[in-house]
């Protein structure tokens, strides 16, 4: 993958107007390389927008996302959603699909691939079509299939809301992993104890603005916001006039 | 009654007796319809797919368009083709108006808007489910084209099949670009206007015959591959 | 593998396209194969009674070449070879091919042979036509209001019919009764005996008919139902690339002994259906 520096990613004055609706409010915040981040918030806070607008599916309204001071997007961030998609082919070959995309041919393609199957434990099933998998091993299918790119940053949206707790404990080891071999991770989720053993920094999002951003342990012991306090404490009311978040 | 039966039980005896004639018209109506459908499947899922993924200035028109062309009249597209391969129209030169070659232009024309309207269809609502986690991969919407299309294989074998049928269901245009001449344009359709223009009735419903049984088979292997694809795929 | 696949496909977009074009083309056009041939441009009565399916075997074997006949009405061969899309032209209605000829389309015409029409109706025969005389039955028949289907199709039988209505002092049929199916020649007795309604038809086409439901022939050997055939080829100095030798040879065949013996040796049921009359020098 391209060697050009990535980091930090910086979001600066990021606004986001969905269908006539503020999605994201002037967010402000920094990620280096080595980040583990945790984005937390009630539903409709904005933590699915400000993802993908890392990510760059979503255009800013106003503000911008800047990769080591650069507009241009790079290629060597993947992202992974909360209901994986697959295409009707094997599991392997939906990893091979992903490297072909990216440039990765011949023996380099099948060794890369195979070697991601491992590592998320479907050695066993890469032959087996991709779509009749259960939800959590195509959720590991999909990591997976981001990780074999190589990516520097890796955005996971809800990773485990629709899985048992045995499939999300299988994802929480598989994104150590991939932080350990140094990919940056990015990830929104509603269980909080998978936000706490696997972020380094929370960012709490409350109706589409950053409240706040402070290291892990202080946030879930000492949180600044009195959103956040209330949110941990699971009072915090439903938004219901915003999109999914 | 007697006329269904008289036509079964001379259609059964035109089959087993090898007939030349019926078959040599069976493998003609089979040879153009499946020329045509692969031809319109060739440059109608592409287009269809296409206008399906890609923002293009004119989209909302060539929509309309193609939309506005799965109700023109079959005849029509007969009629042009026609002054197309005229000897005094502007295709004359080639000669091959009255040949077969003539009627898979004819019937291409006739299935490309269904084919391509399909197409869209089917790839448009894939392309909802799939768009986000394409564009994530790195695959912009053109390139998405081929990936959606193979994954979209048995839908799309359905919609070929539709192609098919409707080629080989056609009458009036193949009447008109191809004339008709024994032994050379005369497809199961038209022998079948043929015979019943002549008041032959038991072989016209034994062609018909024929004709449906075609028909419902490659619709049966349709399912049973629809089915098949389900269980393997999901 | 389909990013790949999508450079390729779009690379060689027209390559595919034109292989894709090339492949239907040789696919559909096997049975044509490099064979000479003429395009025969005749009526549908003749193509209906079956004639065709006799003779042009007959003339294949004599001559070594294909007769592909593209059967319409006489009005639309005759457009057709004006278009020049016929090399040979086929059709009965004298006053219209004379015109051909002088219009400069037509080389030469000959007459090659005829049949000749009859009035068909129900059995019950309410306008009571039955007889020889076409004039007077046709007159019962607007007398008494009788349904009657016409091809109304601008055919060789069309223009005849309307020549024996004018003789029977009607210049144009009008009226519920009277019905235009605007078809050939099958088609229209199919209406007829759907109908129980009266028509003028081609004793070829009538023998061959097996629908026939209710309907007889009531008026025939009327010397005035005599329909005259004639043949013409297609002027080259028009059409440059009609086949004028092929055609030629067929115009010459079917009026010589051997095209006119084969003409008068087709029978259904025993009962010839046309005869040959080109007399040289006519």
């Amino acid at each position: 993958m391209a060697s050009a520096p990535r980091f930090p990613l910086v979001a600066r004055g990021l606004t986001v107007r969905l269908g006539g609706h503020v999605a994201l409010e002037r967010i402000d915040f920094t990620l280096d390389g080595h980040s583990r981040i945790a984005v937390l918030g009630a539903n409709g806070a904005g933590k699915s927008v400000l993802l993908r607008t890392l990510h760059g599916l979503i255009v800013p309204t106003e503000g911008e996302v800047l990769w080591a001071g650069s507009r241009a997007r790079p290629t060597d961030q993947a992202m992974v959603f909360q209901r994986p998609v697959m295409l009707r082919r094997s599991a392997l070959a939906n990893i091979e699909y992903a490297l072909a995309v990216n440039g990765v041919q011949g023996k380099e393609r099948s060794r890369r691939a195979r070697e991601a199957i491992d590592r998320v434990g479907l050695a066993a099933l890469a032959g087996r079509a991709a779509r009749v998998l259960s939800g959590g091993e195509q959720q590991r299918l999909a990591l997976a299939r981001a990780w074999s790119l190589r990516p520097r940053v890796i955005f996971l949206d809800e990773p485990t809301a629709s899985l048992d707790p045995a499939a999300a404990g299988e994802i929480e080891r598989v994104i150590g992993e991939i932080h350990a071999s140094g990919t940056a991770i990015v990830i929104t989720t509603h269980h909080l104890g998978l936000a706490r053993r696997v972020a380094d920094e929370i960012v709490f999002l409350h109706q589409g603005r950053l409240t706040e951003q402070s290291p892990a342990d202080r946030f879930f012991t000492v949180p600044r916001s009195p959103e956040a306090a209330r949110f941990l404490q699971g009072e915090l009311p439903w938004t219901t006039t915003s999109p999914a978040s | 009654m007697q006329d269904i039966q008289a036509s079964l039980s001379l259609a059964l005896r035109l089959l087993a007796g090898g007939d030349r004639e019926l078959w040599g018209i069976v493998a003609l109506s089979l040879n153009v319809s499946i020329a045509s459908a692969i031809l319109a499947c060739a440059l109608g899922m592409p287009l269809g797919a296409l206008v399906a993924v890609r923002e293009f200035p004119g989209r909302r028109a060539v929509i309309v368009m193609l939309n506005a062309l799965l109700g023109l009249p079959a005849v029509v597209v007969g009629l042009l083709v026609y002054l197309l391969l005229s000897r005094a129209g502007p295709l004359g030169g080639l000669g091959i108006l009255f040949t077969p070659t003539a009627i898979v232009i004819a019937q291409t024309l006739l299935v490309l808007p269904i084919v391509a309207a399909l197409s869209r269809q089917f790839v448009e609502d894939a392309w909802g489910e799939y768009r986000e986690q394409l564009t994530s991969l790195g695959v912009s919407a053109t390139h998405a084209v081929p990936t959606l299309l193979w994954d979209l294989r048995y839908s799309l074998l359905t919609v070929a099949l539709a192609g098919f049928g409707r080629a080989a269901s056609e009458v009036g245009a193949v009447m008109i670009v191809g004339g008709n001449i024994d032994g050379v344009t005369r497809v199961m359709t038209t022998a079948i206007a043929l015979e019943t223009s002549k008041g032959d009735l038991p072989l016209a419903l034994a062609l018909g015959a024929i004709l449906i049984v075609l028909v419902i088979a490659l619709n049966a292997a349709a399912y049973a591959l629809r089915e098949w694809s389900m269980k393997r795929h999901g | 593998m389909d990013h790949h696949i999508a450079r390729f496909v779009s690379r060689f977009a027209t390559a595919w396209i034109a292989a894709a074009l090339l492949a239907s083309v040789a696919l559909a056009s096997r049975p044509a194969a490099a064979q000479d041939f003429i395009t025969v441009a005749s009526t549908t009565s003749t193509e209906q009674s079956g004639l065709f399916k006799h003779l042009l075997p007959e003339a294949r074997k004599a001559l070594g070449f294909d007769v592909r006949v593209v059967a319409v009405g006489t009005g639309q061969a005759l457009d057709m070879a004006r278009r020049g899309d016929a090399d040979v032209v086929f059709v009965h209605d004298k006053v219209a091919e004379e015109r051909f000829v002088a219009e400069g389309f037509g080389v030469k015409r000959f007459e090659v042979m005829y049949n000749d029409f009859v009035i068909v109706g129900p059995k019950s025969d309410s306008a009571k036509i039955e007889g020889n005389d076409v004039t007077a039955g046709l007159k019962k028949i607007a007398e008494s209001r009788s349904p009657f289907a016409s091809r109304a199709d601008k055919s060789g039988t069309h223009a005849a019919e309307l020549r024996y209505w004018k003789a029977a002092g009607i210049d144009q049929p009008r009226g519920d009764w009277y019905r235009e199916t605007g078809s050939g020649m099958g088609p229209t007795l199919n209406t007829a005996a759907g109908m129980n309604a009266y028509a003028l038809t081609d004793r070829g086409t009538w023998l061959s008919f097996r629908n026939r439901a209710d309907l007889v022939i009531l008026v025939e050997g009327d010397t005035k139902l005599f329909n005259q055939y004639g043949v013409m080829l297609v002027d080259p100095a028009k059409h440059a690339h009609v086949k004028k030798d092929l055609g030629q040879k067929f115009v010459d065949w079917v009026i010589s002994p051997a095209g006119q013996a084969a003409i008068a040796a087709y029978q259904i049921g025993g009962r010839q259906l046309f005869f040959p009359n080109y007399k040289a020098g006519a």
